[in-house]
């Protein structure tokens, strides 16, 4: 996405944060996107949440599998290893 | 074939010689899938059609993990087996669901890939990585089975759809066209206190934000973000564009940042 007007608002910054930060942007509108930080507390708040939301994210640890459903793996794993499957030990 | 405590199980009739086998991309009734995957393959030869391996998305650096894991599996290993089952459970029940209408038939769905990667080890090329190849074997098993269970595909789900184009940030937050500098905050986002974002309610935050999230937007969201999946991966597991996979990514995380926002008290007053 290429932006006609020489200096960004906050409006489109916060529409090009995903661009920024998966280093889609043309290096133009990277530019423009870190100059407009320098003098906008606001909108580094703003990049700054985004980032922090990305991380947090990242830390959620997700359920296991349940006992019942992981042992019937088990089973079907030793089932497969007898058979035709596994190289054995 | 009798394999003691499994024949009472659900899962032992999976393993049973004369069932047909669970979904496993290989063999001629794949091709009907080919016209799916164009969308998704940037270098297609004549022997991807079969829909067996994807185009070479994997770096040696994954390969030779890869190899590891596949020696282990080989040989029979247990403990390497359970590890590759709790690395994936999570990011495997969560695409099923996307096919199918419930997560029980979700967990069945998972269940039935792994048995069909079982099956599907020995033919295993490595010209893909085993995470796609196994979560292929998933949407496999899962579009066939929501198709059983007469749901549409969520493809449609998945693209961006026009209606729901509204901003990141709502423009009430901003100077308007007629003001000094239009398009800046009215209402700037307040930072939130260093303690709450590092503790356990931030993650909490998080996950209760994105249950609130269009399946779509949190699939994505997820996979990125949850589970540290690279782009190209999500956009080759889902079959959409890189351009769709960032709009959705977008979405999602402009939705859970204002979910957050709203949670820790919303700006200057």
């Amino acid at each position: 996405m290429t932006l006609s007007v020489p200096d960004l608002s906050c409006r489109e910054l916060v529409e090009l944060v995903t661009d920024y930060l998966e280093s889609t942007l043309s290096s133009e509108d990277r530019t423009r996107f870190e100059m407009h930080l320098t003098y906008c507390d606001s909108c580094r708040t703003y990049l700054r949440q985004m980032r922090q939301v990305i991380d947090g994210a990242g830390k959620l640890t997700e359920e296991s599998i349940d006992p019942p459903a992981r042992d019937a793996l088990l089973a079907a794993f030793r089932g497969w290893k007898r058979g035709s499957g596994g190289e054995g030990p | 074939m009798g394999v003691p405590g499994l024949d009472r199980s659900p899962f032992g009739r999976l393993l049973e010689a004369d069932r047909p086998a669970p979904e496993v991309p290989f063999g001629p009734q794949w091709r009907h899938d080919a016209p799916t995957r164009v969308t998704l393959q940037l270098r297609r030869g004549p022997e991807e059609v079969s829909g067996m391996e994807s185009p070479r998305v994997s770096q040696p650096a994954v390969i030779a993990s890869d190899d590891r894991e596949l020696q282990a599996l080989r040989v029979g290993d247990e403990a390497a087996f359970l590890a590759l089952v709790n690395r994936h459970h999570p990011a495997m029940l969560r695409v099923a669901s996307m096919y199918v209408p419930s997560r029980s038939i979700a967990e069945e769905v998972v269940q039935e890939a792994w048995i069909g990667v079982l099956k599907g080890l020995h033919l295993f090329e490595g010209r893909s990585s085993l995470k796609a190849w196994i979560f292929r074997i998933v949407v496999n098993c899962a579009k066939t089975r929501g198709a059983r269970e007469v749901r549409s595909t969520p493809f449609s789900a998945l693209q961006t759809s026009p209606g729901e184009e509204e901003p990141s940030v709502p423009a009430d937050r901003f100077l308007g066209e007629d003001d000094r500098w239009p398009g800046h905050w009215s209402e700037p986002p307040a930072p939130w206190p260093d303690a709450r974002v590092e503790s356990a309610e931030m993650v909490a935050l998080v996950r209760e934000a994105l249950e609130t999230l269009p399946e779509a937007q949190r699939s994505v969201m997820s996979l990125r973000d949850v589970d540290g999946w690279e782009a190209a991966e999500v956009c080759e597991l889902l079959g959409i564009s890189e351009g769709n996979q960032r709009v959705l990514l977008h979405r999602a995380r402009s939705k859970v940042r204002a979910f957050l926002e709203e949670r820790m008290g919303k700006g200057r007053a």
